[in-house]
């Protein structure tokens, strides 16, 4: 009679190993398989930079930021106002990379750029040569409510400090309704020439700041891409769009009705 | 296993050549620490950045092959700097062995010696066993996620620069994680983390494999199976071949590229049989 105990002995030792090897590989893959995913996630929730963490200049893309960030530090030292600082463990920044916090210290925008250039793997992007055209975040006046200006007061801080004043920020005359006679001085920030470096949001005399620097996806809308306005491309074409339009007379409120 | 392997060594040869490589071993990791923290504590900037990437005097860029690999895979091709800088680190670990990174360099070792060296105080057993080959796996797997993320996986969590990074910019919660490495080698596995989990050791195994700088044991012949050097090593599957290999056929030298040059079976042996060697010089010799 010949059962399974009648099988020649390396036949058997063979069966018994290669079923040892593969659920010790199943066992294997599986158990680093979770830690993959656990990575992985961690990995999606480091993604998450909160509003008031900015990046130094010169920072990639946010996404693209964290695959070429070597988490070294090299651009806090390069840095001569201890402005930057790496993300610590536990907190909601992706560990060890650089950011700011405006309120706290704000970016001294020296000219040549010293974090940048200290960067090894140009996740400070080198191509950046003008501090100006750095754009870390953008200035928002985003409580028009406590905003001093905005009550007639001129406090004007924010303009002032601007290091690009009259440029990133204007001061823009308004009727004041509520005395009837005075102007109200708005100020106005061009996102054309805004570095985001945090000046205004740093030195705002309130208790909480009423202008912030936001990251540019929260700063600014879009128009839809199809969007045209009519008067820009008729500038543009330098004539009307419509050719012959037809000019209808005026039709004025008759007198004494 | 022994609760207080070397005391023979100590006695035979004296307490200095029982411990000079673990001394040395202590001296050039709290060196390397110490370049980087002298900047922060007192202004005298000699190495800048950390263990990831550093700049040595405003001269030498050096940046760590793992992590530059983990962000090439995420699809960030890296300045010139940064490979230069992994190209002076990799030439210098093929020469003495990719794991001196983890005997000689990495500050979590500090850590995890002194778990394992309690463990042994505590005569705690072996406990959970990994295979010594899962390394490898969490090495795929980080470097699969990095390319499936965009980003520096492992360097969300990997606690080697947490410690280091930690000390020089600021801890954080990063004590929870080496807190916990400790414990786990403590009381879950004995040399858990570093010889059986660490990717980042995994790594430089494989920049160690053809390196010439190696244990021998030379006057193997001389052995009188004390097991002392197989108490303290931290890979200790590595010591076997090499010591209780066939005297005419095998070589003394210790080949595995898990041997992290660390010397300590070479303090603890009373009769002096192992030695810093190259890879080539197998000649063992009579007692």
């Amino acid at each position: 009679m010949a059962g399974i105990g009648d099988k020649p002995r390396d036949t058997q030792a063979q069966g018994i190993s290669r079923r040892r090897f593969l659920s010790d590989t199943a066992r294997m893959a599986c158990g680093v398989a979770l830690v993959g995913l656990g990575l992985g996630l961690v990995a999606r929730q480091a993604r998450a930079l909160p509003s008031d963490a900015l990046r130094p200049p010169g920072a990639l893309p946010e996404d693209e930021f964290l695959g070429a960030c070597v988490r070294c530090g090299l651009c806090v030292r390069g840095c001569p106002y201890a402005t930057l600082d790496l993300a610590r463990f536990g907190g909601p920044i992706a560990v060890g990379t650089p950011f700011f916090t405006a309120r706290r210290i704000a970016c001294e925008m020296c000219e040549d750029i010293p974090c940048v250039a200290a960067c090894p793997t140009g996740a400070l992007d080198k191509q950046l040569k003008r501090i100006e055209d750095a754009r870390m975040g953008l200035a928002v006046l985003i409580d028009q409510e406590n905003c001093l200006n905005f009550q007639g007061l001129r406090c004007d801080v924010c303009y002032r400090v601007c290091p690009l004043i009259d440029k990133a920020i204007t001061l823009e005359l308004q009727h004041n309704v509520r005395t009837g006679k005075h102007a109200l001085f708005i100020p106005v920030v061009h996102s054309d020439q805004c570095t985001g470096c945090g000046k205004c949001e740093k030195s705002c005399v309130l208790e909480e700041a009423a202008i912030k620097v936001l990251p540019l996806h929260l700063a600014k809308g879009r128009l839809g891409r199809h969007y045209r306005l009519g008067w820009k491309e008729k500038e543009k074409a330098g004539q009307p769009l419509v050719p012959d339009i037809i000019d209808l007379p005026d039709r004025m409120p008759e007198p004494g009705r | 296993m022994k609760k207080n392997p070397g005391l023979e060594a100590i006695r035979e040869k004296g307490w200095w050549p029982a411990h000079q490589w673990l001394i040395l071993r202590r001296l050039t990791q709290l060196t390397v620490l110490g370049v980087f923290l002298v900047g922060p504590w007192f202004g005298l900037w000699i190495a800048k950045g950390n263990l990831n990437a550093s700049r040595t005097l405003d001269v030498l860029p050096l940046t760590d092959p793992y992590v530059l690999l983990q962000a090439l895979l995420a699809r960030h091709v890296p300045e010139l700097t940064a490979v230069i800088g992994v190209a002076i680190v990799v030439v210098f670990y093929l020469l003495v062995g990719g794991r001196s990174y983890c005997a000689w360099v990495c500050p979590l070792n500090m850590v995890t010696d002194v778990a394992a060296w309690l463990r042994r105080r505590l005569d705690i057993g072996p406990g959970a066993h990994f295979k010594r080959t899962t390394r490898y796996w969490i090495l795929g797997a980080t470097l699969l996620v990095s390319l499936v993320t965009g980003s520096v996986a492992w360097e969300l969590v990997n606690p080697v620069s947490l410690l280091h990074r930690g000390l020089i910019f600021g801890m954080g919660a990063a004590w929870a994680v080496v807190l916990a490495v400790f414990l786990f080698d403590l009381f879950v596995s004995r040399r858990g983390w570093c010889g059986h989990l660490c990717p980042v050791g995994a790594f430089y195994s494989l920049l160690g494999v053809y390196s010439p700088l190696r244990v021998s044991a030379r006057r193997r012949s001389a052995c009188n199976d004390c097991m002392d050097c197989y108490a303290v090593c931290p890979e200790p599957q590595v010591i076997s071949p090499a010591l209780k290999g066939n005297a005419a056929t095998t070589s003394p030298v210790i080949r595995s590229p898990q041997c992290s040059n660390c010397g300590r079976c070479i303090d603890v042996c009373s009769k002096n049989v192992f030695e810093f060697n190259a890879q080539f010089g197998n000649k063992t010799e009579a007692a």
